[in-house]
């Protein structure tokens, strides 16, 4: 019983997935839902890989629909313009799905690394600025290659990632994101945000540290992209313009920037809200736009700043769990355990 | 060498619209280190505003150069007082905070506006046509082509530009202006009223908008709501090159932005709107403060 009261995510993962599973199976959720619930998953994906560079290592990215959209054309031409993979076997496509995957991964932390490295004495709004350049600099070059369909896009990708693919991917990058803020990584990026030249005379090779986390941040955002494009079954250019870009960056400040629960709440509240108001029709994105000032102005450190869901079972300082109890009276025994920690807080 | 030199001319046009949207880009940065980028959105309501004005109180009348001065003069100061509303309701509050805040908050904004204005019913999500204000005429000299619009436009903009250069160097509020973009707490300490100077800038910023908005619809006159958030990235990376901060800097980069982009889309058209990114991203790696603008030192 103990064991399963320390490890309860090994019972509860499965068993939403199960849930999730089921009512799609039984038709309860249709498949609007459905697509809209995938978004979610991939729109988490995307707000954890930007939550690794902005909220860890605070320097802002306004060109993640870039790194999103590398992912999706590279594993997208894969599937469909390399290699007919609707003729396949079943088992075979999810090989060649898993090998695309991982190359739209690689190749947008490929591009995360050109990216990275000139940009390392650029930082806040400059940095900003650059990234956005980057994203609107792919855009423009996808729209005059033929090859993968130019400004009208790329159609026929076979649909193969659902529910269980983007939920097996949204599941491993919340905890590996989760075990990266909690290494040598994550909290090197911490003490980058909270202050560079502090980092560096306490011996922490910032200028390693930064492109470390952007190329891992842009590899997260590539496999994102190569799900979505698995999923809508349709890229083209304009999807990933700069508004999406400032859409993850607003899901991530809406939930907590920092804070991975609140990256996932963000993403989830603010991807349901505007299909949730869509009976208001043109008025609900004038709803949104009143919503997210009222966050910003009312809630600086976004709805779940600085605190995080005690399943995760993070020991980063300065973070309040927050959850089931029995965590919260587990995690005040730790830190009574370990002084060194209350002072780091 | 005629091709150069009209491609130059229009190139000057599209650059000072550029300008006159990236010198309010930079003034506010200039004073709150801030980037408005709901900016581009006082461009949008203050070309609504001239056509409202102008369809409801003129309808079909032909007007004249006075007249439709008047007019862009009373809507460019209805937007002034729009942009200087939003400065104390979204913007305010979060002065003390970190500055990717407020940009958020911008974002909010300006998904506000669009939306607000698409959702209105008498607006709509239709392109509306924007109304004459001024009968254009051509003429050449030499082969090259000129239009009174377009001399009316670069010669107004340097016009506005003298006239922003004696207000920030010579009066007294723009002393203010300086002292609060050098040092905003020092100068609160000198007596000086800091949140008058914020939203005088703000007024200058967005009038200064609703101008180039006005130019901008009389060269191509389509007005739709998203009008402003394509032109105000533009301006943004005119006022970036140039260097943000900096006023001069902002209308250099403005005309540089331009005369590359008419010389790009005159040879490439497909190029012309990457390209200024490519132009951003070499100038900010080469010069990260910009072309005019000086190195920021960092104190520990």
């Amino acid at each position: 019983m103990k064991w399963i009261k320390n490890k309860s995510e090994i019972i509860f993962i499965p068993l939403l997935f199960g849930i999730l599973y089921l009512l799609q199976t039984t038709g309860i959720l249709n498949g609007y839902i459905m697509q809209v619930l995938l978004l979610v998953g991939i729109n988490i994906m995307m707000t954890q890989s930007l939550n690794l560079i902005t909220g860890l290592a605070g320097q802002p990215s306004l060109g993640h629909a870039g790194f999103m959209s590398i992912g999706a054309y590279s594993a997208a031409s894969i599937t469909t313009i390399f290699f007919n993979v609707t003729a396949m076997a079943p088992a075979l496509q999810i090989v060649f799905f898993l090998v695309a995957t991982a190359f739209g991964g690689i190749c947008a932390a490929l591009f995360g690394l050109l990216i990275g490295i000139p940009t390392l004495r650029l930082k806040g709004d400059y940095l900003a600025i650059v990234t956005l350049g980057f994203g609107e600099l792919i855009r423009s070059i996808i729209r005059i290659v033929p090859a993968i369909g130019g400004a009208r896009g790329l159609i026929g990708i076979p649909k193969l990632a659902g529910l269980f693919w983007i939920f097996l991917f949204a599941v491993i990058t919340i905890y590996v994101c989760r075990n990266f803020m909690d290494s040598l990584y994550g909290r090197s990026a911490i003490a980058i945000r909270e202050n560079n030249i502090a980092a560096d005379t306490m011996g922490i090779n910032v200028s390693r540290y930064k492109v470390i986390t952007f190329v891992f941040s842009a590899f997260i955002a590539g496999v994102a992209g190569s799900l979505y494009a698995h999923t809508i079954q349709f890229v083209q250019p304009d999807i990933f313009s700069s508004i999406k870009s400032t859409e993850f960056l607003v899901y991530l400040y809406a939930g907590g920037v920092g804070s991975i629960s609140g990256s996932i709440l963000g993403a989830f509240m603010l991807t349901i809200l505007p299909e949730l108001l869509r009976f208001l029709s043109t008025w609900r994105l004038v709803i949104y736009g009143v919503l997210l000032v009222c966050v910003i102005l009312f809630r600086p450190l976004g709805l779940f700043g600085g605190r995080e869901f005690a399943f995760l079972k993070l020991n980063t300082g300065g973070i309040r769990n927050v959850g089931f109890r029995s965590f919260r009276r587990k995690n005040k025994d730790n830190a009574a355990e370990k002084p060194v920690d209350k002072e780091a807080e | 060498m005629a091709t150069v030199i009209q491609l130059l001319v229009y190139g000057l046009q599209l650059g000072s619209i550029y300008a006159l949207l990236a010198i309010g880009y930079t003034l506010v940065f200039g004073i709150i280190r801030m980037i408005n980028l709901a900016h581009g959105d006082f461009l949008m309501i203050g070309c609504y505003a001239i056509f409202f004005f102008v369809s409801l109180v003129f309808g079909n009348m032909m007007i004249g150069p006075a007249v439709a001065f008047l007019v862009v003069m009373a809507c460019s100061s209805l937007t002034g007082m729009v942009g200087v509303g939003i400065e104390r309701v979204a913007y305010k509050p979060l002065r003390a905070r970190p500055k990717i805040s407020s940009m958020i908050a911008a974002m909010g904004v300006s998904v506000f506006t669009q939306n607000l204005f698409r959702s209105l019913p008498f607006i709509g999500p239709n392109p509306k046509t924007f109304p004459t204000l001024l009968k254009d005429q051509l003429f050449t000299i030499g082969t090259v082509e000129f239009s009174f619009l377009r001399i009316i436009t670069i010669s107004f903009t340097i016009v506005i530009m003298i006239i922003l250069y004696f207000i920030i160097m010579k009066t007294k509020i723009g002393l203010h202006m300086r002292a609060v973009s050098c040092d905003k707490d020092a100068s609160a300490l000198m007596g000086i009223n800091i949140d008058r100077v914020i939203s005088l800038t703000f007024f200058l910023g967005a009038m200064l908008a609703a101008f180039s908005g006005a130019f901008y619809a009389s060269c191509y006159p389509v007005l739709m709501v998203t009008m402003g958030s394509t032109l105000g990235t533009k301006a943004f990376i005119a006022a970036v090159i140039g260097g943000i901060g900096d006023i001069r800097g902002a209308v250099l980069g403005g005309i540089i932005l331009g005369v590359v982009e008419v010389g790009i889309a005159g040879t490439y058209s497909e190029m012309a709107y990457g390209f200024s990114f490519v132009m951003l991203i070499i100038v900010l790696l080469w010069k990260p403060e910009g072309l005019l603008g000086k190195p920021m030192i960092e104190k520990v």
